[in-house]
């Protein structure tokens, strides 16, 4: 048998083999068997000193030729064999991916700081300055400058929660107004902002009423402001709040701190103005008061009704989030159950 | 106020449903509550005519009633009213009707008796109790006897009209009235209206011969009477009881009636008294004296004051001016002269009277927002005229005035320029002269320039403004333009605290906590918890309850109030933060300054149970870890330390830490002690507090970028017994101060204090990690540091190192 056969018929008998190898053990001792130095092809190899110089090389090449292929043989089966473990292992690690994820402790904002942030954030992209007052106020700001002088009818409109004769806590954050014409200085630029913030009524917590809420008074003043620009604005902030396909219209109503004085309403969202039960099939649904600032009150402060004008609106985001979400108790807002708190998770 | 949609059309041509005309209303004058058709949901209820009446066999108080329903045959109706006689027209339900509430009416058996159908009193068929005549109460209601039988009972009652229920604000005295309502209709729809003019005809003798009349103009600026002699008090006609119940007054008798029919029309509250028992011919318009009572209609008895006005005789108050009359001289079925008075009295006073009596009448309501001056004398007319009328009255020659006080017009100027550039429209100049024509303004003009003469009806127009809303409104604001505000920028940007506040929200609610808003106003015993230094309370004047009486000066108890409401509803885990004030009071000042806190308190655990990890209970270290992150998330710009307070009354001792930066305490944090926790009605629970303020007004650490070492680090462990009153803080800080330039960070890793450890000791152990930024670390570098370290430990906190 010439080397040359023997090297076949160990190329055959070692491909045979390494096929034959069922772990990486086999596959191990098939390579040491093979291929190891006391192995049968370094033995052929050795026996080439007893060939022709001529015939050396070609048995040499054919050698390595068949080395190389068992090599590459046995990396095949060897990764052969570590993929089906592989696989093997990871059937068997397989879970039940509809098992609930592990908690994460995680908060969420109130639902009417939701919607004061919105509210916020929408005044801020049209250049209004966002201020808070103080909740404990003077009769002065809360009433007489806001043109409600003592006696004033309208005072009973607006229970109030006196600390003494002079102080209060607020019942509106129009206050806000008074002191902010006060101190602004209209050489820099027209007067944009909106107030939000805590106010309080003296009334007996149920579900439509509750004696500490919240409100956004909105004050625009400069020497060319329109009611056409109320009414722009309102019909932007009900846009942002509930979607596009609002509509708001005016009606006439009595503020003593504007004149004109309006109501909003917005179309209903129950019924989308077709009428219903919660709209008391108008169509419509009250959500806000606006007006245009009444000369007085610019006066009391010490602006130029002559020269300056503006509009006022005071938006109830209680209100808003009770409508927006159909939340049938105002209580809830305030009783802070985790339930109620966790409802609102929205982003965005 | 409830108007009548027919009573409006008797004098308005209008080609109008009932629901329009009130969205009308409301789009352009006052707001509609609602509109009401009585008769709406009734069904198949006609007028029976009573045949005869049988007692029932087998009752004492039931009749058996044959009653012609207009049919061939008469229906046999078991009726248990007392008034039911024989020869009424009665209001029958037939079988398969629907009477008020939806209620539906079958033929029955009573007490074995066939019964078909229902004699109904008015409240059967939807009529409040307060409206229904005093001798029907309690019984059926008997039609008059012209009535046909089988006929439908609504239009006999007046149940077909329509009833749009006004809401008018404060200062639409006017809408109180059908006159005012037309007016405003009249320029709504722009169509012509022509008021009624009443045409007294005097009879009698000269007045001023019977009754002189003394008035405080300063209190009444009007107060005029006539007299009016020789009346039969008898029921009011049908159309008139129908005008009354419909707008919500109970039918008494033709006088009284009158007083109310002429105030649903003009506005003007009169009071008709019995003149026979004034004592002597001389009424006064006068404050009360201290000490003077009077009893009202309404049998309330009141003591005045000098701040009450009264109308009195020679002896004694007899009405409580502009509020309600007395009973001495009220109308009774004797009557037969009668006093009509006609006065408009000061709103603020009459405002107050009704605040301090408790008692708020239709006639307060319309002088607090002021009566038509100039109209006093039409409506006094049209009473007497009706007294003729209606009781066969013979009317005094003559009014007594008191006094006769009418305020000049007012007179504005308005130009055409102004109007357009505060609305945002471009009306032209005939336009708006229209416009307050129709209102019955008078317009004078001068090119653009108008000058406005009103009515001294209208007494809530003074200024320019208000005609701009005049105009508004009658225009209608859906035909406003929409823009938004023009002119220079403004920038529209949050304040650095503003912009904390936010960030504060946002990080707690990262960290799992909730956001609550609770109650400023609390108890005072919840007040005064938790401070963080002394303050005087601030008390309401009047609170509506005791637990809502103070202003809280804490926001934990707040949230403890949430704990407990969550813990009552079987909620066990809760997490909450809250942002708000606090209201600390000097003493001396009657105002409080405002500070903004955030406090947090969390129950149970924060993280809860799943099914693969059990509840771990909040405890110390977990509060602990979220105010340090979120004081990390606030950047300040200095130490923060955290000691020992075992002195807070409502936190458990040996668990309660104050909160400082720099030295400066701004908060506490710990376990509510179980005491607290007890009363509060709720579990063990853990909260903090801080001063936002004192957060917001500190310097803060800005973003910087710090290069990481590329260098290896080294890391050295130390375990030591150290005696118990030492602690973590203060061995950090030895080791930090003494471990060396390359001292990167020291992390405690192990804490034992069980058995294994002699009494008095525990054992720490910390992770001591070294770097230097530009070299490899030398092994000996860190061991010559590391074992510095230790000597110190050893020599100045007696550690023992194992």
């Amino acid at each position: 048998m010439s080397l040359k056969d023997k090297l076949d018929e160990l190329h055959q008998r070692g491909l045979a083999e390494i096929k034959k190898s069922t772990d990486l053990k086999d596959v191990n001792q098939v390579r040491v068997s093979l291929l190891g130095k006391k192995g049968p092809i370094t033995e052929v190899l050795r026996g080439m000193r007893d060939l022709d110089a001529e015939e050396r090389p070609k048995v040499g090449a054919f050698a390595n030729e068949i080395r190389d292929d068992l090599t590459a043989a046995l990396a095949k089966r060897r990764e052969e064999l570590e993929n089906a473990i592989l696989n093997a292992r990871l059937a068997n690690e397989k879970i039940d991916v509809t098992l609930p994820g592990t908690p994460v402790a995680k908060g969420e904002p109130h639902v009417i700081q939701q919607i004061i942030d919105q509210i916020e954030d929408l005044f801020l992209g049209m250049g209004y300055q966002v201020l808070s007052g103080p909740e404990v106020e003077e009769d002065k700001y809360n009433f007489e400058m806001m043109n409600l002088p003592k006696n004033h009818p309208a005072r009973d409109m607006q229970d109030t929660f006196y600390i003494t004769k002079e102080i209060l806590m607020r019942t509106q954050t129009s206050p806000m107004q008074a002191r902010t014409l006060e101190k602004h200085d209209f050489s820099q630029g027209p007067l944009k902002m909106i107030s939000p913030g805590v106010v309080y009524r003296r009334d007996t917590d149920d579900p439509t009423h509750s004696h500490q809420f919240h409100q956004v008074e909105g004050l625009v003043i400069d020497k060319h402001i329109t009611m056409a620009d109320l009414k722009g604005t309102l019909q932007v902030l009900a846009h942002e709040l509930f979607g596009d396909k609002f509509d708001v219209r005016l009606r006439p109503s009595y503020f003593p701190f504007t004149e004109p004085s309006v109501e909003a309403d917005i179309t209903c969202f129950n019924c989308g103005g077709k009428g219903c039960n919660v709209c008391k099939n108008t169509g419509w649904i009250e959500v806000l008061g606006a007006g245009m600032v009444h000369p007085n009150v610019l006066k009391m402060a010490g602006v130029d009704p002559d020269v300056y004008g503006g509009f006022a609106f005071g938006v109830g985001p209680d209100r808003f989030a009770m409508l927006k979400y159909g939340v049938d108790d105002i209580r809830n807002f305030y009783l802070n159950d985790v339930r109620f708190l966790t409802q609102f998770t929205k982003k965005g | 106020m409830k108007i009548s949609y027919n009573w409006i059309k008797e004098y308005l041509d209008l080609d109008v449903k009932p629901a329009d005309l009130a969205e009308k209303i409301e789009r352009t004058s006052v707001e509609v509550d609602d509109v009401v058709t009585p008769s709406a949901g009734l069904k198949k209820i006609v007028v029976g005519h009573v045949l005869s009446v049988e007692a029932h066999p087998d009752s004492d108080h039931l009749h058996i009633c044959q009653v012609d329903v207009g049919e061939d045959d008469p229906l046999q109706i078991v009726c248990g009213a007392p008034n039911i006689a024989k020869g009424q027209m009665v209001i029958v339900a037939l079988p398969g009707s629907r009477i008020a509430d939806n209620v539906k009416i079958k033929k029955s058996k009573m007490r074995g008796v066939p019964s078909a159908g229902m004699i109904c009193a008015l409240q059967e068929i939807g009529f409040s109790d307060d409206v229904v005549p005093k001798e029907y109460v309690d019984g059926i209601y008997v039609l008059p006897a012209d009535a046909t039988p089988g006929d439908d009972v609504y239009d006999y009652l007046g149940m077909n009209d329509s009833l749009i229920d006004l809401d008018v604000t404060p200062n639409r005295g006017d809408m109180l009235s059908l006159n005012g309502t037309l007016r405003d209709l009249a320029a709504i729809y722009d169509k012509p209206v022509t008021l009624d003019q009443p045409e007294v005809k005097e009879t009698g003798d000269a007045i001023a011969d019977q009754l002189m009349i003394h008035a405080d103009a300063d209190l009444a600026p009007q107060y005029r009477m006539r007299l009016v002699k020789q009346v039969k008090i008898a029921p009011s006609p049908m159309w008139l009881q129908i005008r009354l119940w419909n707008a919500g007054y109970r039918p008494i008798n033709n006088v009284v009636d009158i007083t109310n029919y002429i105030m649903l029309k003009y506005g003007q509250p009169l009071h008709a008294f019995d003149y026979d028992k004034f004592a002597g011919q001389d009424v006064y318009v006068r404050n009360a004296k201290a000490g003077e009572k009077l009893t009202t209609l309404d049998e309330g008895e009141h003591d005045l004051d000098d701040h009450d006005i009264v109308i009195a005789d020679d002896q004694a108050p007899i009405a409580l001016a502009g509020v309600m009359g007395g009973l001495t001289t009220s109308i009774t079925d004797e009557t037969t002269t009668v006093a009509i008075e006609a006065a408009v009295f000061e709103h603020d006073h009459i405002r107050k009277a009704a605040q301090r009596h408790n008692l708020h009448t239709d006639a307060s309501q319309r002088f607090e927002r002021g009566v038509n001056r100039a109209g006093v004398q039409d409506a006094l007319d049209a009473a007497a005229e009706m007294m003729t009328d209606l009781a066969d009255g013979a009317v005094q020659t003559g009014t007594a005035v008191g006094s006769d006080n009418v305020p000049e017009p007012a007179v504005i100027p308005l130009s055409l320029t102004h109007v357009n550039a505060v609305l945002g429209t471009d009306l032209e100049l005939a336009k708006v002269v229209h416009i307050l024509e129709s209102l019955g303004f008078k317009v004078v003009t001068a090119g653009e320039d108008m000058t406005v003469t009103v009515p001294i009806r209208r007494n809530d127009i003074h200024i320019p403004a208000d005609l701009l809303e005049e105009i508004a409104r009658i225009y209608g604001y859906d035909e406003l333009p929409t823009t938004l505000p023009t002119g220079r920028m403004t920038m529209g940007t949050l304040t650095s605290a503003q912009k904390l506040m936010r960030a504060t929200r946002h990080s707690l609610e990262g960290l799992g906590l909730n956001q609550a808003i609770s109650y400023a106003l609390t108890t005072a015993d919840k007040a005064k918890m938790f401070m963080m230094h002394s303050s005087e309370e601030t008390n309401l004047a009047w609170p509506m309850s005791v637990d809502h009486a103070v202003l809280r000066m804490n926001v934990v108890t707040g949230l403890l109030d949430d704990i407990a409401y969550n813990t009552a509803r079987k909620v066990k885990d809760v997490a909450l933060y809250e942002q708000g004030r606090v209201f600390y009071r000097e003493d001396g000042n009657d105002r409080p300054s405002e500070e903004e806190h955030i406090a947090g308190a969390i129950t149970g655990t924060l993280m809860p149970a799943g099914w693969n990890q059990p509840a771990k209970d909040v405890d110390f270290y977990q509060i602990k870890g979220i105010v340090e992150a979120y004081l990390k998330d606030m950047a300040i710009n200095g130490d923060v330390t955290y000691e020992a307070n075992t002195d807070m009354p409502e936190m458990h001792p040996g668990r309660t830490a104050d909160i400082l930066v720099h030295g400066h305490r701004i908060g506490f944090m710990g376990q509510v002690h179980p005491t607290t926790a007890k009363k509060f009605k709720i579990g063990a629970t853990y909260v903090f507090e801080l001063n936002l303020q004192a957060i917001i007004d500190m310097p803060k650490q800005e973003n910087q970028y710090d290069v990481i070492s590329r260098y290896p680090a080294i890391t050295r462990d130390i375990a030591m017994l150290v005696p118990d009153e030492v602690t973590n803080d203060q061995i950090v800080a030895l080791i930090e101060k003494r471990g060396g330039a390359f001292l990167q960070s020291v992390k405690l890793f192990d804490v034992y204090d069980g058995v294994k450890v002699p009494k008095g000791k525990k054992s720490l152990a910390y992770t001591l990690t070294y770097q230097d930024k530009h070299e490899t670390l030398v092994d000996d570098a860190v061991t010559q540091a590391f074992e510095k370290v230790e000597k110190r430990l050893q020599d100045d906190l007696g550690a023992e190192i194992r």
